[in-house]
């Protein structure tokens, strides 16, 4: 009898300790506190070659930084093919970290969930003032006329990067200017046995982002101003076959990349195979895949002619990092300060140095190694020729739909189909019918 | 914690007080009575908990407008009714007519890939039924594509079906010559075959496990019987071993039909975020509808459809095969 209502109890007890439990999971999504005062979780996106060299830049920062406060950061590497479902299921379940760094082309995305700590003149005081922010950085950090969702943490811009012995061989003195100049000397690099360019075509994101600057440098945009998708406009029309074409018609681009998804048209680069890639910020990838900074050259992006500006002549696209607060965090003064430290003219000269970018912050972009020829290139577009993607609460739908279409039509390429004005409408109508009804 | 306290004075008084008869057994019958189905709460919570309340939630979710400015605290969503659902349905539309597309892919895939599973699976099963020298072994081997991790399996034949320099092609076009040029395996119309493959590698050890369990318990007597009468191989395959087999088959098929409709990892890691249209699978693409748009109400509501259907097929399913064996039994 004894045992029998020993194990009734036993059942009960566990049934509501289960039931509680499970009520219990959720946290409340109001907004932060400071109830952990010494710790803080951050995940860092992956701007090195492996996770494992990020953790080994990141680690002696966030050392000192515990040094100086006493608050031990808990850092993780997050890959990018996870990132966004990560900070997705965290925005969801109010269990995140405390602060995260953010690709700066999902800031609108993000910003309208309200998973994020708005940065304010109140919150900007806190970590030096808004001032000491590159302009063109600030234009990535959320929708216009809102509080940015981030700040900015890292820059990057395309560049064209051409082997410099495969130049030498093919008699191409000077890297090509305009997308004309390009085609021509592929031909040279191709009649020497080499494969001209290479490209993602398989990879959403930088279809994206090249189709976005050909769109530019056709005058069409997107999004109308007030943020509808406009992706059938006889501009973006031009701009995606424009790009597409570099393979379907060009030839410049092997078809082989269009399957492309996971970074070989770097390998391939790097090993010497393919002449050009148009890239945000390579070096330190390509240095770590054993390619020597002499065997390389940069050189801005090609424009359809003259020189690179902006409006038509655009040749880049503001890449780069932001980093964030989760609202939810119970140490909203040390994710503070810890953003602080981040942006601090000390930091962001250590940390962009490691990557290869540039320092969104102006107070740091003064150090000479940001004036090299590798870095003086991107500095200067980004400066005088970058221009931000749609800052748009749409724009990670738009990156998706229009990404995937740029993909079919590269597999259209690659399978010897055609490409024209009226494949590439079809492709970017049903993209434009998936983006949300407004 | 209130039901221990409550049971207390009731427990204590129960050898006590003898004399009053009827009201001082009933508690007692009605606790007796409620022991079970105290004892299999905590099942029930479980069950609750990790089976219902989440589909619950799911069905819940299918009805709300849960976009990016919602899912921070989902309870504000606004209710959409059935729009989700006649979003999803609509076949004139392009959601729709992309989630028909997708289902169809699905549907086809499905069923080649159980009927190859199951084919591979059974002949490997009646090839290995006779004692052999090396048949432990061999054994072993034929289950090592279902014992691998999937995501490792899977991104090994990334690498082999690379156009450049994957296996697949240097077989093929390189030494075989085959095809006339390199083939696109992992993009293009291409890209189900690639699929269907990969998922009858991973699927078919399976149908031979339980195929070969089915086959132990099979009597030998039968197979000498049938021999003595002058069966040759094929006329005891095809009288004894499937008959005999056949109330394994008929779960073997559903579990199979039930994975492979539903299996989310062989396209996503195969292809990526954006499958190609040849390879939508209708989990990749329900995953995209949610996750990727970020609008988790109409892939809630795709994602209950899928659940309908599968229920109404696995219904018929049931139906029809325990009907057939019935009469066979009668």
């Amino acid at each position: 009898m004894r045992s029998i209502r020993a194990a009734a109890v036993g059942a009960v007890t566990l049934s509501l300790a289960l039931a509680a439990s499970a009520c219990g999971g959720g946290s409340s999504t109001g907004g932060g506190s400071n109830d952990e005062p010494t710790t803080l979780t951050y995940w860092a996106s992956n701007q090195g070659a492996s996770i494992e060299i990020d953790k080994k830049v990141l680690q002696p920062e966030l050392d000192k930084f515990q040094k100086q406060t006493g608050i031990k950061v808990e850092l993780e590497v997050v890959p990018w093919s996870d990132l966004l479902n990560r900070i997705l299921t965290a925005t969801t379940s109010g269990q995140g970290p405390d602060v995260l760094n953010i690709g700066n082309t999902w800031s609108a995305s993000l910003q309208a969930t309200g998973a994020l700590l708005p940065w304010d003149a109140q919150n900007f005081g806190k970590i030096g003032g808004k001032d000491r922010f590159v302009a063109s950085a600030l234009g990535s950090t959320g929708a216009p006329g809102k509080d940015p969702a981030a700040v900015p943490l890292y820059s990057m811009a395309y560049a064209l990067y051409y082997n410099k012995q495969i130049f030498a061989d093919a008699g191409i003195a000077q890297p090509p200017a305009t997308w004309a100049e390009l085609t021509a000397d592929a031909k040279k690099i191709q009649a020497e046995g080499k494969q001209a360019l290479g490209a993602e075509g398989a990879n959403v994101s930088e279809n994206i982002h090249h189709v976005f600057v050909f769109a530019q440098q056709h005058g069409a945009r997107f999004f109308t101003d007030d943020g509808k998708a406009d992706f059938t406009d006889d501009g973006v029309v031009a701009a995606v076959k424009q790009y597409v074409d570099l393979m379907a018609a060009d030839k410049v681009i092997p078809t082989g990349n269009a399957e492309y998804a996971q970074n070989q048209s770097v390998s391939d680069f790097a090993k010497g195979t393919t002449a050009m890639l148009l890239w945000q910020s390579a070096s330190a990838n390509l240095t770590s895949q054993g390619m020597s900074e002499d065997a390389y050259g940069i050189a801005p992006v090609p424009v359809q002619s003259g020189t690179p500006g902006t409006g038509t002549q655009v040749n880049s696209m503001v890449a780069g990092i932001n980093l964030a607060v989760f609202k939810n965090t119970d140490n909203l003064d040390g994710a503070t300060r810890f953003v602080k430290f981040m942006t601090s003219d000390e930091e962001q000269k250590i940390l962009n140095k490691a990557y290869s970018t540039i320092p969104p912050v102006a107070g740091a972009q003064n150090d000479p190694a940001f004036s090299a020829p590798a870095t003086a290139v991107l500095k200067n577009t980004l400066a005088t020729s970058a221009a931000a993607l749609p800052q748009v609460a749409d724009e990670s739908q738009f990156e998706t739909t229009v990404g995937t279409a740029v993909k079919e039509l590269f597999a259209d390429a690659a399978a010897g189909r055609p490409v024209t004005t009226a494949s590439v409408r079809a492709k970017l109508e049903k993209a434009q019918q998936q983006m949300p009804a407004k | 914690m209130t039901t221990t306290t409550a049971e207390r004075p009731v427990g204590r008084s129960t050898p006590g007080a003898a004399p009053r008869g009827t009201p001082r057994r009933r508690p007692g019958r009605l606790r007796r009575a409620g022991l079970p189905y105290l004892l299999l709460l905590p099942a029930l919570v479980l069950e609750l908990l990790v089976h219902l309340v989440p589909m619950v939630i799911g069905i819940v979710m299918s009805f709300k407008e849960l976009t990016q400015f919602y899912i921070r605290d989902w309870g504000t969503a606004p209710w959409s009714g059935f729009d989700n659902y006649r979003m999803s349905v609509d076949f004139d539309a392009p959601v729709g007519e992309a989630l028909l597309h997708s289902f169809l892919v699905t549907v086809a895939f499905t069923l080649l890939s159980v009927g190859l599973c199951w084919l591979v699976g059974t002949a490997a099963a009646i090839c290995m039924q006779d004692t052999f020298r090396g048949r432990g072994p061999l054994r072993a081997l034929f289950l090592v594509p279902y014992a691998l991790p999937v995501y490792a399996a899977v991104i090994t034949w990334v690498f082999m079906f690379q156009r450049d320099n994957g296996l697949v092609n240097h077989v093929l076009h390189d030494q075989l010559h085959l095809t006339d040029q390199p083939s696109f395996w992992l993009i293009g119309d291409n890209s189900f075959w690639a699929l269907l493959t990969v998922s009858v590698w991973k699927g078919w050890p399976f149908a031979f496990l339980i195929v070969m369990a089915g086959l132990q318990n099979i009597p030998r007597e039968l197979y000498e019987a049938a021999a003595l009468d002058g069966a040759g191989m094929w006329q005891q395959i095809r009288r004894i071993t499937l008959p005999s087999l056949r109330p394994v088959n008929q779960v073997l098929v559903l579990v199979l039909f039930l994975w492979t409709f539903n299996d989310f990892n062989t396209p996503y890691v195969l292809f990526g975020r954006a499958a190609p249209q040849a390879a939508d699978l209708i989990s990749v693409h329900i995953y995209q509808a949610s996750f990727v748009t970020w609008n988790f109400g109409t892939g809630s509501a795709m994602s209950v459809l899928l659940l309908l259907f599968l229920l109404v097929v696995t219904g018929v399913y049931l139906a029809v095969t325990s009907r057939g064996r019935r009469s066979a039994d009668a």
